[in-house]
């Protein structure tokens, strides 16, 4: 079980946490300049890159603070 | 047999007993279940899993296969204890596993004798033919003759507890590394030293954990660990759990687990009194007996001299051919061809190091030759390593295996080298697919013993070294926890919360029949006089379609949504528009998923310029506060809004039926109720019983409705305000059922049950409710991608027909059709008629209103007219009223 350092609380256990996918991928400004094309590949591809990644967890079991991080998915561990 | 010399772990001076398969045994206390059946003279304490072999002890540790037992009886039987980890208590029980009629003359030995009809993969060779013959010959077949004890029946009546620790090191393994490593730790904060054993004397500043296992070894340095507080006790002078987890995180770990000498590969390997070489040497030491009076050695001869100074006669061998017997060693052949009676082999077939919980985290592992053993590969980011199982171990000669009928490799499951040497000739040549195909390693003792010996094997059979084969995966546990320890204080009524209403109390009372919604007891219907569901639901909901009922909707889900951006957020999160509602009104709204689909549903109240109430599905309340969150943390956060739940803060009575004015005029102080001051869709302040109260014109029955909301701490008396206000109209507690039928009678739908993520607004004949002004809310673009626009998407239809029709039904077109049209959401009697009728979501539903479909469930084939999804006063004349 990983320790995430929420930003609000400091270092707690996973199970207090929830992920919220990738990060760094904000929702379009305007949807309909976007293809359908576009918006379906916005909607519904992510990365799933194996390394480093930028993603986002909610301290839900906590104060409920929304935050993103980098973790390696090959070794779980975070980036400073 | 016990001799003079060694014993330090036992107290020669008192003598205790036991029960072993009926028979009363005496021991002394320090023993174990295995030494003290050593000490008797016992060998023979087990049947195999697979071939009903006789077996018996082959080691004295945590590593031991073949000596399963089931310790205690009834409801406290714990069954494959292994006997070399059971402390011996006075008037401890232990039976025998495996063998009918008894663990002298077992039947299922025979299979022994069929042992070419198993081989390697034959779960799937030989079992073939249809599903019949697998339920109804193979596997109950299999499953009187393989196996392990049985579980007991009945519920555990044991307690056990869960504990979290942290601490600056943690070193698992009281040996003389583990207890050197803890002391020099002591100077860098808090230690906790775990050792598996009992001897450990205490070290000053050090927390020590007896009798405790490290099972596991996850990520960031948290290390779960079983400590058996009781167990070593006989029943009368237990207190307190029987089991306690401990959940540790430290900053440094230390592992100090040792190593475990493995067996030789020769036929008859598994024979009882064939035992790993420093196992016999541990009985002396630490139990003083000798395993045998003429003790053959084979692989190591470090300890003869010590064993013969016991007393003991010492043959030491080179290599060992065949051994013979029946239910003992009786003689071995050696490498030479020559023949040696015996009574017991001492085995020495190299060490590996216990580097599970190195493993279990991802750490490396390397093939060393001259040891003849994976050893770890240090990796300073990990857990430190130190003594036998950082691959510091005595080097043994072990002779090479020598094939033949029953040579083992993994004692518990049964499989042979013959088997391993199948597999391979079939093509199983990846070590991951060797395991699967034999079952090598998959036992209870996670291949502590035979992993090596199968690896090397199979290395073998490819023509590579031992190391270029790999290992396979080390998992958690190490060795078996119990359900009970895992689950701790988690079970009964604490394995999740209850939530209950203000009026809770007052539904008991009433004989209330209760369903669960999420955490929430709702009441689903009120029985009266004996009646079953059925009669009880046809009399609340026609009490609320003639007169009046009363529901409690006090689980709803409620957000309290203010700042100055409110309105604007809200605009965002729901399909509907919201800047143009009234302080003092209500709106119906759909939020929808970025997809589009269709989320929540519910009324929204402006409370106040910058404030709304909304409300929520009671099992979604959670999920659309986080939602909200997510949007407003996320992509919003230049909003000044503020989202809090209060759902628990305000309880609420609905009540509704065409009388519904009439009581609250009984009751409800400082508002106008009539239709002109009050209309549909909105909300004022009153006072019931001297209490504020919030009434909202909302109906979710299609009948004139007022929610009454209240402070949670005053719900009570004015509960029961309304109840004695509506008595003379005949007021109607209801509960879900009655309100489920209601609701569908006017195709309101619910959440989960019409819809499934894959309804848009449309489907449900929403599209009144989508706002076509507002440039942008969630799901608004993926409303105009061409899916959304298809004519022949599933729509909302009604249905009627002569009988009633499962929920989850599949529709077709013709009677015999097999293309799936739609199925069945929500299926009822009529409130009043009790004729049956249904809702469904049908490709291109709302086209085929006036054609026919057939239903489909149970075997049954049902014709059913399709309507529109509005049954009842589908103008909405009463809920204006």
């Amino acid at each position: 079980m990983l320790t995430i350092v929420c930003p609000h609380c400091g270092a707690r256990d996973q199970t207090e946490f929830r992920a919220g996918g990738e990060a760094d991928r904000p929702r379009p400004a305007d949807p309909f300049a976007l293809t359908d094309a576009e918006w379906a590949d916005f909607l519904f591809m992510r990365g799933n890159v194996m390394g480093l990644q930028r993603e986002l967890w909610v301290h839900a079991a906590g104060c409920g603070k929304w935050f993103s991080l980098t973790r390696d998915t090959r070794t779980h561990r975070f980036a400073p | 047999m016990r001799v003079a010399l060694g014993g330090t772990r036992i107290d020669r001076s008192r003598t205790i007993h036991f029960r072993f398969d009926g028979r009363t045994l005496a021991g002394h206390p320090g023993d174990t279940l295995a030494s003290a059946l050593l000490a008797n003279g016992i060998h023979l304490v087990g049947r195999s899993f697979k071939y009903h072999r006789p077996r018996g002890i082959l080691s004295a540790g945590a590593e031991e296969p073949n000596a399963l037992v089931t310790i205690g009886e009834g409801a406290f039987a714990e069954p494959n204890s292994r006997a070399t980890m059971v402390e011996l208590y006075d008037g401890l029980v232990a039976r025998s596993q495996n063998a009918w009629p008894s663990l002298g003359h077992d039947l299922g030995a025979v299979t022994g004798i069929a042992s070419r009809l198993f081989p390697a993969g034959f779960y799937y060779k030989t079992f073939l033919g249809s599903s019949r013959t697998w339920t109804g010959l193979y596997e109950p077949l299999i499953r009187r003759m393989a196996g392990l004890g049985p579980a007991p029946t009945a519920a555990d009546p044991d307690a056990y507890d869960k504990v979290h620790a942290h601490c600056e090191t943690l070193v698992v393994g009281g040996g003389a590394a583990g207890r050197a490593a803890a002391l020099e730790a002591l100077g860098q904060g808090r230690v906790i030293l775990i050792d598996e054993g009992v001897a450990t004397p205490p070290l000053d500043g050090v927390r020590l954990l007896n009798r405790t296992t490290a099972f596991g070894c996850y990520d960031d340095n948290l290390v779960m660990a079983v400590e058996r507080v009781n167990d070593h006790l006989p029943p009368g002078e237990r207190r307190g759990p029987r089991q306690r987890l401990w959940q540790i995180r430290a900053k440094r770990i230390v592992l100090a687990t040792g190593a475990h000498q493995q067996p030789l590969v020769f036929p008859n390997n598994d024979l009882p009194a064939i035992m790993i070489a420093s196992a016999g040497l541990t009985y002396l030491r630490d139990f003083g007996l000798l395993v045998g009076r003429r003790i053959v050695m084979v692989g190591s001869s470090d300890a003869a001299d010590e064993l013969r100074a016991a007393g003991a006669q010492v043959i030491e061998v080179a290599a060992i051919a065949a051994a013979h017997g029946r239910k003992r060693v009786a003689s071995v052949t050696d490498g030479q061809g020559t023949r040696h009676r015996c009574d017991a082999v001492l085995m020495a077939g190299g060490w590996q190091p216990a580097v599970h919980l190195h493993s279990q985290i991802g750490g490396r592992l390397s093939f060393d030759p001259a040891r003849h053993c994976f050893v770890p590969v240090v990796d300073p980011s990990r857990a430190r390593l130190i003594g036998a199982c950082a691959g510091d171990v005595p080097v043994d000669r072990p002779s090479a295996p020598v094939a033949g009928p029953n040579a083992f490799v993994d004692f518990q499951n049964d499989v042979t080298l013959a088997d391993i040497d199948l597999a391979t000739r079939e093509g199983f040549v990846s070590v991951e697919h060797l395991k699967r195909y034999t079952t090598t390693g998959m036992a209870t003792d996670q291949g502590k013993l035979s992993n090596l010996n199968a690896i090397t094997r199979l290395a073998h059979n490819l023509g590579g070294a031992p190391g270029s084969v790999g290992t396979t995966t080390f998992r958690p546990p190490y060795t078996p926890v119990t359900f009970g320890a895992l689950a701790a204080h988690d079970r009964d009524q604490f394995i999740d919360p209850t939530r209950t209403t203000p009026m809770h109390d007052w539904h008991v009372g009433q004989g209330a029949v209760f369903e669960d919604v999420g955490q929430w007891k709702r009441p689903r219907y009120f029985p009266r006089d004996g009646e079953d569901m059925r009669a009880a639901v046809r009399r609340e909901c026609r009490a609320v379609r003639r007169g009046v009922g009363v529901l409690d909707a006090s689980t709803l889900g409620k957000i309290d949504v203010r700042g100055p951006d409110a309105a604007s957020f809200l605009n965002l999160i729901y399909a509907n528009g919201w800047s143009k509602l009234p302080v003092g009104r209500c709106r119906y709204g759909v939020m929808l998923g970025e997809d589009g689909m269709v989320f929540d549903d519910g009324v929204s109240a402006r409370i106040a310029e910058h404030q709304f109430l909304t409300f929520t599905t009671t099992g979604n309340a959670a999920r659309v506060l986080d939602h909200m969150e997510d949007y407003h943390q996320t992509e919003w956060p230049h909003l000044k809004v503020w989202l809090n739940s209060v759902t628990e803060h305000w309880a609420a009575a609905v009540v509704t039926g065409p009388l519904a004015r009439d009581v609250l005029r009984e009751v409800v102080s400082d508002v106008d109720l009539s239709a002109a001051a009050f209309p549909h869709l909105s909300w004022r302040e009153g006072r019931i019983a001297g209490h504020k109260v919030r009434l909202y014109r909302i109906s979710f029955t299609g009948e004139l409705s007022f929610e009454v909301h209240c402070d949670s701490r005053f719900a009570r008396p004015i509960w029961e305000a309304l109840l004695a206000a509506g008595e003379r109209f005949g007021i109607t507690p209801y509960g879900t059922e009655a309100m489920h039928v209601l609701r569908a009678e006017k195709a309101y739908v619910i959440i989960g049950q019409e819809t499934d993520g894959t309804v848009a607004p449309d489907d449900l004949g929403l599209s009144w409710v989508v706002s076509k002004s507002k440039p942008d809310f969630i799901g608004k673009r993926s409303l105009a991608r061409p899916e959304l626009q298809r004519p022949d998407r599933k729509q909302l239809v009604g249905l009627t027909m002569d009988a009633f029709v499962d929920e989850g039904a599949q529709l077709t077109a013709g009677a015999a059709d097999t293309v799936m049209l739609g199925h069945v959401t929500s299926s009822y009697p009529g409130a009043v008629d009790e004729k049956p009728f249904a809702l469904a979501l049908v490709t291109g539903g709302r086209q085929r209103i006036g054609t026919s479909l057939y239903a489909h469930f149970g075997g049954r084939s049902l014709r059913c007219n399709v309507t529109d999804p509005v049954f009842y006063d589908p103008e909405g004349v009463r809920l204006h009223g």
